[in-house]
């Protein structure tokens, strides 16, 4: 029998708690940037209940500060989003007979946390009647957490203006570490994430973040050949065994 | 007024590239080379984000035992490779950056 509508909800939210921690200080933190970095009060908030999106609201910020135009902004928030297309396609069959309506909803809360999560929920299951209340209460409690840490960093930026240097930003690259693991399982995704972060340390300098977008590219490019070439030696190793075991 | 427009932008660029596959819901297929290479977007992009802030967080390459980022983040990957559990990893990166810094001053 399929889990309750409340119960998967509130099995969502319990999901993502973990992933949630994680964006407590990192969304605290964007708050207190805000400002200093150019944005006013009230941008802030409206980022993050609009775009919720933190690396992009992040890297924005970042961005602002060093005086970059809004087209570059907004080229660049294209490009660091591109992956939600990737859990897009991924949760895609899952969703498929969901209302125009729910699509949009669960779309708009397709962050990393929440996809993180909700993919686990679906992965190897059938019991997925009312999975997307899951998916649902994933989105809500991070959507929630998201506005909270937002007003609250705006608030605690004002009090303790030195906040900035605590190097609380330190919490989004290990959210970050904590996603990127489990996909470490094979050689070419090795080479694919090493090879962007050398890239990305090389390419650093590059004005409007295009260091990120070429190291990004590039990780793919190395993976994706590398995983080609790994299949290709595999095919290789079976017909010279098969071959030989015909001769003899 | 600017600003405005520039949240706007950011929100239907994020919006779109979200929705656009659960909008057209299995009625676009990508050939099996896009797929194959979609599969690393997530941790390449997440690790070309997170790279420089970790290892560059003053602007040069710092593996040095003043850098808490690094070592935070090296007990981190070893507590997540170790346990392959995220909150667990999350919470050993965070408590050992707040160590870090506080040892190193």
């Amino acid at each position: 029998m399929p889990n309750s509508k409340s119960t998967e909800f509130i099995n969502g939210a319990k999901a993502t708690i973990p992933l949630i921690i994680g964006a407590i200080p990192f969304g605290i933190i964007f708050g207190t940037l805000a400002e200093p970095s150019g944005l006013s009060i009230l941008g802030a908030m409206a980022m993050s209940l609009f775009v919720f999106a933190g690396s992009s609201q992040f890297i924005a910020i970042g961005l602002m500060a060093s005086g970059v135009g809004p087209l570059v902004i907004i080229a660049t928030t294209f490009v660091v989003n591109l992956r939600h297309l990737l859990y897009a396609t991924a949760l895609v069959d899952k969703v498929s007979h969901l209302s125009q309506g729910w699509r949009a909803v669960l779309s708009f809360g397709l962050t990393d946390e929440s996809f993180a999560a909700v993919n686990s929920r679906y992965l190897g299951r059938t019991d997925t009647a009312h999975a997307h209340w899951f998916f649902l209460g994933s989105i809500v409690a991070m959507y929630s957490n998201w506005q909270l840490c937002t007003w609250l960093g705006i608030g605690l930026g004002e009090l303790f203006p030195d906040m900035t240097h605590w190097g609380l930003d330190f919490a989004m690259s290990v959210t970050f570490l904590g996603i990127i693991i489990p996909y470490l399982r094979n050689k070419p995704m090795w080479l694919a994430v090493i090879s962007a972060a050398a890239f990305a340390l090389m390419l650093r300098e590059l004005p409007n973040q295009l260091g990120l977008m070429i190291a990004a590219l590039s990780g793919i490019c190395i993976g994706y050949a590398s995983q080609r070439i790994e299949l290709r030696i595999q095919v290789t190793k079976a017909t010279t065994k098969a071959s030989k075991e015909h001769n003899t | 007024m600017n600003e405005a427009l520039m949240i706007a932008g950011m929100a239907l660029t994020t919006f779109f590239v979200r929705y656009i596959m659960f909008a057209m819901a299995g009625r676009i297929r990508f050939p099996a080379w896009l797929n194959q290479s979609l599969t690393f977007v997530p941790p390449v992009v997440l690790m070309a984000i997170i790279a420089p802030l970790v290892l560059m967080p003053k602007g040069v390459l710092d593996l040095s035992f003043s850098n808490p980022y690094f070592w935070a983040a090296l007990a981190a990957a070893g507590v997540g490779f170790w346990r392959q559990h995220l909150l667990t990893t999350i919470v050993v990166g965070m408590v050992s950056f707040v160590v870090f810094k506080g040892i190193i001053g």
